[in-house]
């Protein structure tokens, strides 16, 4: 597996942390109990096409929108997570 | 059918050509009062104990594809009950205890062999950390003893004990852990389920579930819809899919294992060996295969194999600690879903729906799970309420936070276990 960081350029799945679903950029207020569980806990992890969140730890360490499928492992897109939370 | 001595010798002397099916293949009724959906260890050993342990005899166990077919048949087979958080060791305690009579119990050879576990330890930290875990075991009621450095070497002299890297310091043994043989676990409960009169429906895949006021009504499927009075699911590896038919949450994210088997070799590996510096397991199967395996690949994944940076990894950890593994020639590798709940422990609880129930989560330890699993869930549908030794693995306690399982002292996170 393979990952074109958009700024690094197509590189190995080794140099990549897994963080887990996209979800974790969309975090809610403080004190909502039920929305945290949601946020920290709950998944859609559907059997399909999904977004997941990656750190490109040994390159240029940003975070990164991963478009994967996840029963085929191809990799459709990949974004700035600084884009997709502006 | 019973199995016998003579008839082993009345079959090999006559061409085998008296063998028959050992399950029915009936058609799905159009009612039951209990329909579990998934027919891979724990759904089979459910409707087992159903029927056995709770008198229930109207019962269906719906199969998307053939007994056997998903994780069950994907494991590496490893029995052990070295857990540590309450919770966790009374319940594989009693999943160990019920290993222990199950071919008595099935009439069934399931090649349950309690040939030892070892968990090597490399520091005075993990030493420590291994001499507390065995405590608890023996507390528990299990057993462990702590082996140093000369001791693993009377058991493991093929360890490569010049290791500067990670030094064997010693190790602490389990000795009733140990292996069977997977795919005659499920043959085996199969058989026992529908002596006792249950419904097995291979090819047969669940694409609904019918709740009407909160209330389970029963399921649709590829061959028609069937009324139920209780569900139980019991799908790890699609928990999340076939809960969103109920439109049910689940706090479970899908990652991918991998195992290894080696060509077959003379015995050689006694035990079950586990290497936690390196993320490495090793048993050798009866008939010569080396299996064995390392840790999940980490990113959520369906596709039932994994990628080659992990497959590199669980050789270069299995060489470090067995420098003989590199004559032997690896034959097959494969990957099974996991069920990852945020703590590493699994959920057998009531879901939001009455009469819907989720046996889910088993994260990479579902085989040495499946008698208790199955022994729990059956109490939890038949009496609805939890079983003594599985009433800590609730949904809620991610939401409260209280009654975390996490075995490794990681954190509650999915990407952590």
């Amino acid at each position: 597996m393979r990952i074109n960081c958009p700024i690094c350029g197509d590189r190995d799945r080794r140099e990549f942390y897994y963080l887990g679903a996209s979800d974790y950029l969309n975090r809610p207020a403080e004190g909502d109990l039920d929305a945290i569980h949601k946020y920290l806990h709950i998944r859609e992890n559907p059997a399909g096409v999904t977004k997941d969140l990656w750190h490109h730890e040994a390159g240029c360490s940003s975070w990164l929108v991963v478009e994967r499928n996840v029963s085929t492992h191809e990799i459709l897109g990949v974004e700035l997570a600084s884009e997709v939370a502006k | 059918m019973g199995y016998n001595a003579f008839q082993i010798l009345k079959e090999g002397l006559t061409g085998n050509k008296g063998w028959r099916p050992v399950w029915r293949d009936p058609e799905p009724k159009s009612e039951y009062d209990v329909i579990i959906i998934g027919g891979g260890g724990h759904g089979l050993s459910t409707a087992y104990y159903l029927a056995k342990n709770h008198g229930i005899k109207n019962i269906a166990v719906l199969e998307r594809g053939y007994i056997g077919g998903g994780n069950i048949g994907r494991n590496t087979t490893i029995v052990r009950a070295n857990y540590f958080m309450p919770g966790n060791s009374e319940f594989y305690s009693h999943s160990l205890k019920l290993w222990e009579s199950m071919e008595q119990d099935l009439n069934y050879n399931t090649m349950h062999s309690g040939r030892g576990l070892i968990n090597l330890f490399h520091s005075d930290g993990q030493r420590d950390a291994f001499a507390r875990r065995g405590n608890m075991m023996c507390n528990q009621g299990d057993d462990a003893i702590l082996l140093d450095r000369d001791g693993v070497r009377k058991h493991l002299p093929y360890l490569d004990f010049e290791s500067h890297r990670f030094p064997v310091y010693g190790g602490l043994y389990h000795p009733r852990g140990g292996t069977a043989r997977h795919d005659a676990v499920a043959w085996g409960y199969a058989r026992g389920a529908d002596q006792l009169g249950v419904d097995l429906i291979q090819q047969c895949e669940v694409t609904g579930i019918d709740v009407k006021d909160g209330v389970v009504r029963g399921v649709q499927t590829s061959r028609g819809a069937i009324r139920a009075k209780r569900v139980g699911i019991v799908v790890a590896g699609r928990s999340s899919q076939v809960a969103a038919m109920a439109g049910l949450e689940v706090p479970i994210e899908s990652h991918i294992l991998q195992a290894f088997v080696s060509e077959g070799l003379k015995p050689t590996v006694d035990h079950v060996v586990s290497f936690g510096m390196g993320h490495f397991y090793l048993s050798q199967s009866d008939k010569g295969g080396l299996v064995f395996g390392g840790d999940l690949d980490f990113y959520a994944s369906y596709a039932q194999r994994g990628n080659l940076p992990m497959m590199e990894h669980v050789m270069e950890a299995g060489m470090a600690l067995v420098p003989a593994l590199g004559k032997a020639k690896v034959l097959r590798s494969w990957g099974g879903i996991m069920d990852m709940t945020p703590d590493g422990s699994f959920i057998i609880d009531r879901t939001k729906v009455d009469g819907l129930y989720m046996d889910c989560g088993w994260c990479y330890g579902g085989f040495k799970a499946v008698p208790a699993s199955g022994w729990c869930m059956a109490h939890l549908m038949a009496e609805d309420k939890p079983h003594e030794v599985a009433k800590k693995h609730t949904f809620d306690r991610f939401r409260t936070g209280h009654g975390l399982m996490d075995e490794e002292g990681t954190g509650s996170q999915h990407n952590l276990h």
